[in-house]
């Protein structure tokens, strides 16, 4: 089967096309990528198609602090179908300043080994 | 009325750069005068990361990246009032202002920078038809309350213009639980970056109606409905094709305008197509002494050019300061026709150039498998092969001096169609 997709390592955009199989596990084996002009676009859907990954930004809930919120991200990409449990679990969260860049505001977010931390100071 | 070598106003991230680009080269006394509780202006309400690859190597976030100039700022002890509002900027560089810690100020400043940004254009800018109901704001309005403040600005939304804002508000709106029903775009092209179509609207499902267009807005305290048509090649709705969506939201991403009232009160003339002011290559503006730079000159794409062309200012501020700059004859650079919208810096001074020239602009249209074409006083001196052109993307190209030096009047660029061998 193919799959489309629009490479997003730069701005020219290739449209990649991946020619794909589904093996007996039903893992996706993908045999073949055309449509990029470099290397990046074939490890781009390679990456997008078996294990798709997204960094998350957002705020908790700061109480004392000059604004009501505090932007946090992921310290590492997590996987795009748990983008919703870690936000669940990000607005469940409230913190009270000082805080600083970089501290952890929520370890070990839905047991995925990657930390909720502060993307500012405040 | 007291007396400064330099006085920067805004403190955003060109604010910011300029005054470290004019500390590291040797200037003392800066005032930075900053809108804001705090300086890193826009930066602080884009949580979203993608900033700083070019300056620092890495993703950051847009407070991440405005700690690390605030950082700098602090550690090298440059004056900055928090607070202060500009009231009037004149030509011999006095400037007064207002702040909750000072009162009301002036100040003779020996060179000024601006570097105050650029607005979000309004409903009013694009006059949609209508009832004026509560639920439209701009998309930077409702970053900076959901972001700063933690106000949902509604719960069924609907967003018009793809650029960049847009499409990111459309993410962060869908991640607090609104329901993001579309995002609608005048032109049959995006013009934010693929990237944002992908991880912002693909990702979750949300619609981009190309070619598209709100022609009507319906409510009386709160927005009940909006009627979405499509457009022809003409941009004018076609009739027939309306359909509406119950939402009580609407975002509006329709572009931005460098906010210029300071420079035109002190006589700066300003480029009809940037609506920033007209610069040499040293980001000095029509009046001596005063530079701009960042989203006040011309409207970027991103922040890492903002805080390039901020260092510039500075590092030419300090020039001006110091040496000055000897009288010395200049030439034009500017579109050679309408395939490019703009070329910055607009007048460049040949003969007194210590380092290249880094001419950025803008096509009109969007080009693919193209040559740029520079031409010296009409003849074609240089061609580069560019595979895809873009309005929504900012090109470069850097001429040193000695390509400079023998150009009588203008430097032109234009896009010329397929390739021609350049010897």
């Amino acid at each position: 089967m193919k799959k489309e997709l629009t490479c997003i390592i730069c701005p020219m955009g290739c449209r990649l096309e991946a020619d794909c199989e589904t093996t007996e596990n039903g893992a996706l084996a993908i045999r073949s990528v055309t449509g990029n002009t470099c290397p990046r676009g074939e490890r781009y859907a390679r990456a997008e198609l078996s294990y798709p990954e997204r960094t998350v930004t957002s705020t908790v809930v700061l109480q004392g602090g000059r604004y009501r919120r505090l932007p946090v991200i992921t310290s590492a990409p997590i996987p795009k179908d748990r983008i919703f449990d870690v936000m669940e679990e990000i607005r469940a969260v409230s913190v009270c300043a000082p805080v600083k860049i970089h501290d952890i505001i929520i370890e070990n977010v839905c047991g995925l080994g990657v930390n909720i931390i502060a993307s500012r100071s405040l | 009325m007291n007396t400064c070598d330099l006085v920067i106003i805004g403190g955003g991230s060109a604010g910011m750069a300029a005054a470290i680009g004019a500390y590291k080269s040797g200037i003392r006394d800066i005032l930075i005068l900053e809108r804001d509780a705090e300086p890193g202006g826009i930066l602080l309400q884009c949580i979203h990361n993608g900033f700083g690859l070019h300056t620092f190597g890495e993703e950051l976030t847009g407070p991440s990246y405005a700690e690390r100039f605030t950082g700098q700022i602090n550690e090298l002890g440059i004056r900055c009032v928090t607070g202060a509002l500009v009231l009037h900027l004149r030509a011999d560089k006095t400037l007064d202002y207002i702040s909750p810690q000072t009162g009301y100020r002036q100040v003779k400043a020996r060179a000024v920078i601006l570097a105050m940004g650029c607005r979000e254009r309004p409903r009013g800018a694009i006059g949609i038809p209508g009832t004026r109901p509560a639920g439209i704001w701009t998309a930077g309005t409702a970053q900076r309350y959901l972001n700063l403040d933690g106000i949902m600005p509604g719960r069924r939304v609907f967003i018009l213009g793809s650029g960049d804002i847009g499409l990111i508000m459309a993410r962060r709106m869908t991640l607090e639980g609104a329901q993001v029903l579309g995002v609608a775009e005048l032109m049959p092209y995006s013009n934010g970056l693929q990237r944002n179509i992908k991880q912002c609207l693909e990702d979750f499902d949300i619609p981009l109606f190309l070619s598209h267009t709100v022609t009507d807005i319906r409510g009386q305290e709160r927005l009940r409905e909006i009627v979405l048509s499509r457009v022809d090649e003409n941009r004018r709705p076609i009739p027939g094709t309306e359909r509406s969506f119950a939402v009580d939201t609407l975002l509006l991403s329709v572009g931005l305008v460098p906010e210029n009232y300071l420079s035109e009160e002190a006589g700066i003339v300003l480029h009809p197509r940037t609506r920033g002011p007209l610069v040499d290559e040293a980001l000095q503006t029509t009046v001596p002494g005063i530079f701009a730079c960042g989203n006040v000159l011309h409207v970027h794409d991103l922040v890492d050019f903002v805080s390039a062309e901020g260092t510039q200012a500075g590092e030419s501020a300090a020039r001006y300061l110091t040496d000055g700059f000897a009288d010395s004859r200049s030439i034009l650079a500017a579109p050679a026709d309408r395939t490019i919208g703009y070329v910055l810096p607009q007048t460049v001074h040949p003969d007194r150039l210590d380092k290249p020239v880094e001419f950025k602009f803008r096509v009109a249209d969007a080009y693919r498998n193209v040559t740029l074409q520079v031409l010296k006083d009409g003849q074609v001196y240089k061609e580069i092969r560019k595979r895809v052109l873009l309005p929504a993307e900012m090109e470069k190209l850097t001429l040193k001096k000695d390509d400079l030096l023998d150009v009588k009047q203008e430097l032109a660029f234009r896009i010329a169609a397929g390739h021609i061998d350049a010897s």
